[in-house]
């Protein structure tokens, strides 16, 4: 299955090749990662999805924890989260049919961001189900070019993975407190 | 203690040397070279003793050498570009073996970097899978600290190799130098992780309820230094030990609960053992595929207990039912008091029985028909220097296997081989590394005559360093392991395994070393004495029976108990040991 994990790393050089390479060394596939700055400025977040086993994201988990300047992992497949991807779509529209796309965009919930003679582009941003079912719509109209950010992941309400608690130790999680999906 | 130097203005250099010295090295083996000629220069400030080496894959293994006789962390130095790409196979090595050494390399100036300026290699990018960590430093502001946490992170948790680049200008330029203001600064690093109580009852459920056991012995023990309570722990509950390549040492080959080694050239008994047992209890070992065979048939009825270091082993290979993952030797205090003395007569008899019925060290007892087996070698050597603090450093093949099969080691670290990796021309060097660790041990190489040509170049540094190192070449004119892979896997094509060598004793002449070639069983001890009696190194060049076996032997990919055995079966005698 697809697992999500969460990583706090030193925002030092080289770091993320250090991520990607184990990755590759230990034989599991990336499907997405993303980085990004947090809060604290020497501390950089990741969002890595891999498929793997129980076991095998269990050595996912442990072997990032090996590498030093790694500060915390977290496995949060199986924890209440919400997980965001965002896209870019280059629509090829026509006058006939820029109003179709619009209305299929405005169904999704999605923006156009750019609006060219005979192109739209769309950006929308949600769960990678909801993407990948916009983007079936739009194929028949001609895909010109696309964008993805890969996903970006937190749990939900209280249960919160800070830097600074990556830094200061391990995280405390109370089990019960748990926000509803909205 | 060292007075303090907080204020105190250093170059990079400077600092790089007064920190190494701070973490207690007295010996430092390396090559020069352009980038790192400020280190260089600055050593004569230094009280470190540096051993020039002959080639950088050398400096690396005899670092390792001097880490695993000594305990303590081996540095090695060499310039940029090629001297530190030298350095990748002995860094590999000192990985698979969890062996702390910390690597030392000059880097171009920092301007230059990424320009493919001359000798420029990016031997962070290239060492990065092959290290525990590595460091790029650019300013000489970074020195102490980096030199700091690379001590650190080689030695603690489970050991590994460490290599800190350092830009030419980072060693000229200067900075003020403060060691407590340098401390290690890694928030993300857990070396000293400990079980749950909920596991250790678990374990010991397990430990109690079983009545076939076996304590799997790996480098772990010797690593957390946990040898008496590995003993303890199996006198106590009467578990027989079993022990890896690299566990060799750990238990004393003497004792009456030692089986010997496990794995592919391991004593049938043994692997019949492991086959038969209802709970393993893997101590400081990993698992490893020359260890288990195949993995769908390994000890099929056994639950596992894992007490090992590195959580990432967990599962890896082995699906074990309780993991302790801690130091050893911590964890080991933690159970003892609570395992309970059981009688395990019934077991142990068994195990007997499967000893009655194997043959492994049979070759000792071939009559003496003028053929000269590299078991009889062995054999004699450890008669002849059982009772020293003797430190035998092998190399990779035939003479490795049948050096653990026939030299019984009562001691840890009377035993320096290269397990994980497997690197041919890691004898010499590391037995250099050993000698200069540890002075007064008689250290011998045993090496066959295709790894030593990998390396011999630093026959020169035993010379010029003044050291007494015996060299026992285990010469059967083929790179016997491979040419005994084609006699059995590829109908005896012995394709590139033949090996036309030089006279290894003229060689060694060359060199100014002693030396005496064999070629009689009876010539074996009087020659082994002679060696020891000079008070310089000497090469014996043992010319052995050509096409002789490592029995037993479980073939790649084959289940543990099935051996392939010697054809003819020979008894051993009360005479043999």
């Amino acid at each position: 299955m697809m697992n999500t994990f969460v990583v706090y790393v030193e925002n030092k050089p080289g770091v993320l090749t250090r991520v990607a390479s184990l990755f590759r060394r230990r034989a599991f596939n990336i499907d997405s990662l993303t980085v990004g700055r947090t809060e604290k400025p020497e501390v950089s977040r990741m969002t890595i999805t891999a498929e793997a086993d129980h076991d095998q994201a269990r050595r996912i988990e442990a072997n990032l924890y090996k590498l030093v300047n790694v500060l915390l992992v977290e496995n949060i497949t199986h924890e209440p989260s919400i997980v965001r991807d965002l896209a870019m779509i280059k629509v090829a529209a026509t006058h006939e049919a820029r109003s179709h796309v619009l209305e299929l965009a405005s169904v999704f919930r999605a923006r156009v961001v750019d609006v060219a003679p005979d192109s739209l582009t769309i950006e929308i941003t949600g769960a990678e189900d909801k993407i990948d079912g916009l983007l079936e719509v739009l194929r028949p109209y001609g895909v010109l070019e696309m964008v993805r950010t890969g996903i970006v992941a937190m749990r939900r309400g209280k249960n919160t993975i800070s830097p600074a608690t990556a830094i200061n130790g391990e995280l405390e999680i109370a089990e019960d407190d748990v926000s509803q999906s909205v | 203690m060292k007075p303090k130097t907080a204020g105190k203005t250093m170059t990079g250099a400077g600092i790089l040397w007064e920190c190494i010295e701070r973490e207690g090295v007295k010996d430092v083996f390396g090559y020069p070279g352009g980038a790192i000629l400020p280190a260089y220069d600055a050593l004569k400030h230094s009280k470190i003793h540096h051993i020039l080496v002959r080639h950088e894959q050398g400096a690396t293994h005899m670092a390792d050498g001097y880490a695993r006789a000594g305990g303590k962390v081996g540095v090695a130095v060499a310039t940029s570009g090629p001297g530190a790409t030298n350095m990748v196979t002995g860094i590999a090595t000192a990985m698979l073996d969890s062996s702390p050494i910390v690597c030392i390399t000059g880097q171009v100036g920092s301007k230059l970097i990424g320009s493919d300026a001359f000798q420029e290699t990016d031997i962070t990018g290239v060492t990065l899978p092959i290290t525990k960590h590595n460091y790029l430093v650019t300013h000489a502001n970074e020195v102490a600290r980096t030199i700091r946490e690379a001590f650190y992170v080689a030695k603690s948790g489970r050991p590994g190799p460490v290599l800190v680049d350092i830009t030419k200008d980072a060693q000229q330029t200067s900075a003020e130098f403060d060691w407590d203001a340098a401390k290690p600064q890694l928030p993300g690093y857990r070396p000293d992780l400990s079980p749950e109580q909920k596991e250790y009852e678990q374990a010991l459920d397990l430990i109690h309820k079983s009545k076939r056991p076996v304590i799997l012995a790996g480098h772990g023990i010797i690593i957390s230094g946990a040898m008496q309570e590995v003993r303890d722990f199996a006198e106590r509950a009467g578990i027989p030990v079993a022990l890896t390549l690299l566990g060799i040492g750990a238990f004393p080959a003497a004792h009456p609960l030692n089986l010997g080694m496990m794995g592919m050239h391991g004593e049938a008994w043994v692997n019949h053992t492991i086959q038969e047992a209802d709970l393993l209890l893997a101590f400081g070992m990993r698992f490893d595929d020359r260890v288990t065979g195949n993995l769908k048939t390994y000890a099929p009825n056994a639950k596992k207990i894992h007490i090992e270091i590195d959580p990432a082993e967990i599962n890896k290979n082995v699906k074990v039912d309780v993991p302790l993952v801690g130091d050893l030797r911590e964890v080991l205090h933690e159970l003892l008091p609570h395992v309970e003395s059981i009688d395990r007569s019934e077991w142990l008899d068994l195990i007997d029985k499967l000893k009655g019925d194997s043959a492994v060290r049979d070759i000792q007892n071939l009559p003496d028909s003028g053929h000269l087996y590299a078991a009889h070698v062995i054999n004699d050597l450890w008669r002849e220097t059982r009772d020293g603090d003797t430190v035998i450093v092998t190399d990779v093949g035939q003479h490795q296997m049948w050096e653990a099969q026939y030299y019984k080691h009562e001691k840890a670290r009377s035993l320096i081989t290269s397990g994980g990796l497997g690197t041919m021309g890691f004898a010499l060097p590391a037995a250099i590394g050993a000698k200069v660790a540890r002075p007064e041990a008689e250290v011998w190489v045993v090496v066959g005559d295709g790894g030593f040509q990998m390396t011999l170049c630093e026959l020169a540094t035993i010379v010029q360093e003044k050291l007494k190192v015996n060299i026992a070449i285990i010469n059967n004119g083929f790179l016997g392991m491979v040419r005994q892979w084609q006699e059995f896997f590829y109908e005896r094509n012995y394709a590139a395994t033949p090996l036309l060598n030089p006279d290894f004793a003229k060689l060694a002449e060359a060199y100014g070393i002693r030396s005496m070639t064999v070629t009689e069983r009876s010539q074996v001890v009087p020659s082994v004495r002679s060696a020891r009696e000079h008070d310089g190194p000497v090469l014996i060049n043992f010319k052995v029976e050509q096409e002789d076996t490592v029995y037993p032997m479980v073939a790649a990919g084959a289940s543990l108990h099935e051996m392939i055995r010697r054809p003819s079966k020979i008894v051993e005698t009360a005479a043999d040991e």
